[in-house]
C-alpha cells in the first residue's frame, strides 16, 4: 500500500516539473495561437545561461535567477518583437517552421560554445536533501520545492490574465488582435510582452532542470514532448488545466513504471491518447479553435 | 494537429537535404586543400600514385556527441603523420581523409557511408562510436564491398546486432573492441573485492545495450545466478524518463548493495539523486556508458567518487602508437594540452583505428583491388596505442579483442576527479593504481 502512495505522490511531484515546462507554452499558444517547437531548447538555453551566471558571478543557484529572468525575458521581447511576429496570421505553416528552424540554431549554437558536454547545475546538499512523511515514504525536498513553484506560478499567471490590465490586453489580443488594436492596443508590443512573459517561466524551468539532472545542447526535444502532452491534455488555454496535465502525466508514468519498467513513458502517451478520445478539447478547455 | 504533423515532415526533409550538401561541400573543399601539398613533395623520390581515400564516419554532434569529442585532435594528428602519403607497393600514394557527421542517428550514419562509398569513392570506410555508428555503416560497406574498419561498441551488438554468423562472418568489415564477457567479468571482480551481501539491482533501458546485458542467456543474469549473486531485475526503462521511484523502491525492499546497469548519463543522474532523496545507499554502483566521460562524474560533483565503471583505456596503458611512437601517456597529454580539456577513453580507439588503416595499406599489394585491402585488413597483427589487433578467428572472424579492467572514479589531483584502474585480473599488463572501495 505504502509503496502505491509512494509512487502516487513522486509521480504528483514529477507532475510540478512537468507543469513548469508546459506553462510557458500554454501562453505562447494562449495569446498567439503559435506553436512553440523550440520550446524545450529555450529550456537548455536557460539551463545554460544560469550555469555561465553562476559560474562567473558565484551566484547561489536560486540567486543566479536575479540575472537570468531579466536575460531571458529581453530575449523573448527582442525574439518575438524581431522574428516570430511576423510569422504570424491566418497559416499555422510559418510559426511552426519558423521556431522548428530557431531549435536547430539553437542546440547548434550551444553546442558550438558549451560542446557536447552534459552539464549540471550544482545546489550542494538540496539536491538530496529529503523530509520523510513516514516510514519507507520520503520525498525530496526540491521536487517538494519545484511543484510549490509551479503551483505558484499558476496563481501569479492566473491572476495576472484574470485581475489586472495587461493581462486584459493580453486576452482581449488573444480574442481578436484586430480589434484591440482599435482599442488603442498595439498588438506586436503585446504578443512580444507574452513571449517574454513565458520566456521568465522558461527560465525558471531550465533552472529547476539543470538542477535536477543533466543537460547538454541536445536535450531539448525530449522536454518539448512532455510539455505538450501536459498543455493538450489540460485543455488549451487553461493554466490549472495544465497543471492537471502535468501531474496526470507523471502520475500515470509512475503507475506504468511501477508495473514494468518498460512501460513508464507509455503509459504516460495512454493516459494522453485516453484523454483525447474522452476529451478531445483537453479536461479543462478555454477556448475552442473554430 | 494533422497538418501540424505534416509540416513537421516536410522541414525533416528540407533540413537534411541543406545539412547534407553543406557538409559535402565543406568537406571537399577541407580534404582538397589538406592533401594538395602532400601530392607536390611525394613526387620526387618515388612515382606518385593515385591519391588514396580513408572515409571516417562519427557521431560529432547530438546525444552521442561525447565519444567523438577527440576525433578534431586525432585526425589532425593523423593527417601530419600522413602528409607524405604512404608507400603502398612501390609508389608513394598521398592520403585523403573525408569525414562526416552522423549527428547520432543510425540513418543518417547509413546515408553519409552511402554517400562516402558511391560519391567518395572510398578505399577504406572507417567508424566508431557505439553500435548505432558502428552497425550501420558496416552494413553498407559489406553490401557494397567497401574493406571497412571499425571500434568503440561491444562486439556483441556489432556481431549480432547485424545478423551476423559465427560460422560465416563477414566478408568486408572488420572491428576491435571489447564484449559483453569482458564487461561482465570485470563488474563481477570488481564486486567480489567488496564485503557486500551480493544482491545486485540492475537498471537496463529498453536499447540494443540493455537489452544484450540484460539478456537472460547471454547476458549477466546466468553468468550473476552462477557465482553466487542474486539479481533483482525490474525491467527495461525507457530512455530519458524523469523518475526512478518504482527501481529505487524495489531495491530498497530486496535490499539491494549493488547496483548495476548500462545507462546514459542524464538518466544516471536522475536514477542517483532521486536515490539520494528516497534514502537508498549501495555499497558499489558500477554502471555502464554513464561513467565513461569526466563531465558527466562533474556534474555529479562530490556523489560521483567512488563509482565504478568499464575501463578500455587510459593514459597509464602500457602501449604505443605503430605510426607515431607516442606512448598512450604522451597521446593524452597532448590531448589535454591541445585541448585543455581532461583526457577521455575514445582518445586511444580513434587513433588506433587510423594505424590499423595505416598498416593495412602498407601491406596491400594491390591497391586498386578492394579485395586485396581487405586481405590485408584480414592478415593485421599490429601491436597499437590500445592493445594488440589481431583477427585471428576469436570470437569470431571479424573481431578482434582489446582488453578491459575495471576503475573507480575519485578525487583527483590535476582534475577534478580521475578514473583510477582497481582491478586488473581480467588484464594483468595494465597497472593497477588504487583499490576498490565501497561508496
Amino acid at each position: 500500500m505504502i509503496e502505491w502512495v509512494n509512487t502516487v505522490l513522486q509521480g504528483i511531484l514529477t507532475g510540478g516539473l512537468y507543469a513548469l515546462f508546459a506553462a510557458g507554452l500554454a501562453i505562447i499558444f494562449g495569446v498567439m495561437r503559435l506553436v512553440n517547437i523550440t520550446h524545450g531548447d529555450l529550456i537548455v538555453l536557460s539551463a545554460f545561461v544560469a550555469m555561465v551566471a553562476i559560474d562567473v558571478m558565484g551566484f547561489n543557484p536560486f540567486i543566479s535567477l536575479v540575472a537570468v529572468l531579466p536575460i531571458m525575458f529581453v530575449f523573448g521581447y527582442i525574439l518575438q518583437r524581431s522574428i516570430l511576429n511576423f510569422t504570424l496570421g491566418d497559416d499555422l505553416l510559418p510559426p511552426l517552421l519558423v521556431t522548428f528552424g530557431l531549435s536547430i540554431v539553437i542546440q547548434n549554437l550551444l553546442l558550438q560554445i558549451f560542446s557536447a558536454d552534459s552539464q549540471r547545475i550544482k545546489a550542494g546538499s538540496l539536491e538530496i536533501l529529503s523530509i520523510q512523511l513516514y516510514e519507507n515514504l520520503s520525498v525530496g525536498v526540491f521536487p517538494l520545492i519545484v511543484f510549490i513553484v509551479a503551483v505558484f506560478i499558476i496563481i501569479g499567471l492566473q491572476y495576472l490574465f484574470s485581475n489586472t490590465r495587461i493581462g486584459r490586453a493580453f486576452r482581449a489580443t488573444s480574442d481578436d488582435a484586430v480589434t484591440a488594436q482599435l482599442m488603442g492596443i498595439n498588438d506586436r508590443h503585446i504578443f512580444s510582452l507574452s513571449m517574454a512573459l513565458a520566456l521568465l517561466i522558461v527560465g525558471i524551468a531550465g533552472l529547476f532542470v539543470g538542477i535536477s539532472t543533466n543537460f547538454d545542447p541536445s536535450a531539448g526535444p525530449s522536454r518539448l514532448l512532455f510539455a505538450f502532452e501536459a498543455v493538450i491534455m489540460g485543455g488549451l488555454g487553461s493554466l490549472w488545466g495544465t497543471l492537471a496535465g502535468g501531474i496526470i502525466l507523471g502520475v500515470s508514468q509512475n503507475i506504468g513504471a511501477k508495473l514494468d519498467p518498460g512501460w513508464q513513458i507509455l503509459a504516460g502517451h495512454i493516459a494522453f491518447l485516453v484523454i483525447l478520445v474522452f476529451r478531445p478539447n483537453g479536461l479543462f478547455p478555454r477556448m475552442r479553435d473554430d | 494537429m494533422k497538418k501540424s504533423k505534416k509540416v513537421k515532415f516536410n522541414v525533416n526533409e528540407i533540413k537534411k537535404v541543406t545539412r547534407r550538401r553543406f557538409i559535402s561541400t565543406a568537406g571537399l573543399v577541407a580534404s582538397t586543400a589538406v592533401t594538395a601539398p602532400a601530392i607536390l613533395r611525394s613526387g620526387l623520390a618515388y612515382a606518385s600514385g593515385r591519391p588514396v581515400k580513408l572515409g571516417y564516419i562519427s557521431p560529432k554532434t547530438g546525444p552521442l556527441a561525447p565519444f567523438a569529442e577527440a576525433d578534431d585532435f586525432v585526425i589532425a594528428g593523423i593527417r601530419s603523420a600522413f602528409k607524405d602519403g604512404i608507400k603502398i607497393g612501390s609508389q608513394i600514394h598521398p592520403i585523403e581523409i573525408f569525414v562526416k557527421d552522423t549527428q547520432s542517428n543510425p540513418n543518417r550514419c547509413a546515408e553519409v557511408a552511402s554517400e562516402l562509398i558511391l560519391k567518395n569513392k572510398v578505399d577504406i570506410l572507417m567508424g566508431a562510436g557505439t553500435p548505432d555508428t558502428t552497425n550501420p555503416l558496416s552494413d553498407q560497406a559489406e553490401i557494397n564491398e567497401v574493406p571497412c574498419i571499425t571500434s568503440d561498441a561491444p562486439w556483441q551488438p556489432y556481431f549480432f546486432g547485424r545478423g551476423g554468423n559465427p560460422a560465416k562472418g563477414f566478408d568486408w568489415t572488420y572491428h576491435f573492441f571489447w564484449g559483453l564477457e569482458d564487461v561482465i567479468a570485470v563488474f563481477l571482480n570488481l564486486w567480489n573485492s567488496l564485503d557486500t551481501n551480493k544482491v545486485v539491482g540492475a537498471l537496463w533501458p529498453n536499447d540494443a545495450d540493455g537489452n544484450a546485458w540484460g539478456d537472460k542467456k547471454l547476458g549477466f543474469p546466468p553468468v550473476l545466478a552462477s557465482k553466487g549473486f542474486k539479481l533483482i531485475d525490474t525491467g527495461r526503462y525507457q530512455q530519458l524518463n524523469n523518475d526512478f521511484s518504482a527501481q529505487i523502491s524495489a531495491f530498497k525492499k530486496a535490499n539491494v548493495e549493488i547496483v548495476s546497469g548500462v545507462m546514459i548519463p542524464p538518466d544516471f543522474t536522475t536514477f542517483w539523486t532521486q536515490a539520494a532523496q528516497q534514502g537508498f545507499k549501495p555499497k558499489a554502483v558500477t554502471v555502464g556508458k554513464a561513467l565513461l566521460f569526466p563531465a558527466a562524474i562533474e556534474a555529479l560533483g562530490d556523489r560521483g567518487t567512488g563509482l565504478s565503471s568499464e575501463v578500455w583505456w587510459t593514459p597509464s596503458h602500457p602501449f604505443r602508437s605503430s605510426l607515431t611512437g607516442d606512448s598512450a601517456g604522451q597521446l593524452s597529454a597532448a590531448y589535454e594540452k591541445n585541448t585543455g580539456k581532461q583526457w577521455t577513453q575514445p582518445i586511444g580507439f580513434r587513433h588506433a583505428l587510423f594505424e590499423v588503416a595505416a598498416n593495412v595499406l602498407g601491406r596491400t599489394k594491390d591497391v586498386n583491388s578492394p579485395k586485396s585491402i581487405v586481405q590485408a585488413i584480414a592478415d593485421t597483427k599490429l601491436d597499437t596505442i590500445v592493445g594488440r589487433v589481431h583477427w585471428g578467428g576469436k570470437p569470431v572472424k571479424n573481431v578482434s579483442k582489446t582488453p578491459l579492467v575495471g576503475g573507480q572514479w575519485v578525487r583527483g589531483s590535476k582534475h577534478k576527479y580521475d578514473l583510477q584502474v582497481v582491478n586488473n585480473k581480467t588484464a594483468t599488463n595494465i597497472p593497477v593504481k588504487g583499490v576498490m572501495k565501497p561508496i
